[in-house]
């Protein structure tokens, strides 16, 4: 079956799917908001090119990611020095310098997160925001695309300007600062 | 410090190792020394459970954003059909 664009119902079927969409995503209300309308904008720009294979949503979605994209490589460029080196420090106090072992203080211990089965609360849930929020931009971004939007690891590299080998540090360093953070505050 | 005792104490490398294969693919080589590690790791067998539950409930919260709740307000959808239609008589 093919699809078909019909851009006087694209408001009432899809605008709450695709803000809901930018808003986890950039965590900025205003910014996701702009990010819906030029969705739109530059969706009708294009639609010669749909071709009916994806559904419109689908169509409208591939739009926003390509623009949130764009938002992620803006924000982490400027201050990729600074806001990346304070969380490298952050994170380097975790281990023994010279064998690279945990420090007592700060090595894992349970939080009722280790069973496969557990409960997820709505209190552990904002704990999890709080934390993702306080991750330097370009590792947010990294971890996003790879475990939410599930991008392959060579279109990241790409679409943000980081090698494969940076790749996996960042990938690792967000886990290591994001399991920090709730440990410290989910008592 | 032997080859062997470095694998046994380094977590900050054992840690890395078990980020990356949860995500993609190490050598055998790694395999095998983050074996050894966790063997006699604590620590690391804990953190690689929570890395696993991390992924998991991350995954979940971006799902559960999508379930409908989150909305855009009225007046706002309104102007924006609109500058559609606007853009659509324009062609």
């Amino acid at each position: 079956m093919s699809h078909l664009l019909n851009p006087h119902q694209w408001v009432a079927a899809h605008a709450d799917y695709l803000y809901a969409y930018a808003i986890t995503r950039v965590n900025d209300d205003d910014q996701a908001k702009d990010l819906v309308q030029e969705t739109f904008l530059a969706a009708l720009q294009k639609t010669g090119g749909f071709e009916g294979r994806s559904s419109e949503r689908t169509w409208l979605t591939a739009i926003l990611k390509n623009k949130i994209i764009d938002v992620y490589r803006k924000k982490s460029s400027g201050l990729r020095s600074s806001e990346v080196k304070e969380a490298e420090e952050e994170q380097n106090s975790f281990f023994d310098e010279e064998t690279g072992h945990w420090l007592k203080e700060y090595g894992p211990r349970e939080i009722g997160i280790e069973d496969k089965d557990h409960i997820v609360s709505k209190e552990f849930e904002h704990i999890l925001t709080k934390c993702l929020q306080k991750l330097p931009v370009l590792w947010k971004s990294v971890f996003t695309m790879k475990h939410i939007d599930e991008e392959t690891t060579d279109t990241i590299c790409a679409e943000l300007k980081v090698t494969p080998s940076n790749f996996w540090v960042i990938i690792h360093r967000a886990k290591l600062n994001l399991r920090a953070c709730l440990q410290k505050n989910w008592i | 410090m032997s080859y062997l005792k470095k694998i046994i104490h380094n977590c900050k490398k054992a840690t890395f190792l078990i980020d990356k294969k949860e995500m993609g693919s190490i050598s055998l080589r790694e395999h095998i020394e983050l074996r050894i590690h966790l063997i006699g790791c604590s620590f690391c067998r804990i953190y690689g459970k929570q890395s696993r539950a991390i992924n998991k409930m991350v995954r979940e919260l971006f799902q559960s954003a999508m379930q409908p709740g989150i909305k855009l307000d009225d007046d706002f959808k309104k102007d924006l059909q609109e500058r559609i239609e606007e853009e659509l008589n324009k062609s």
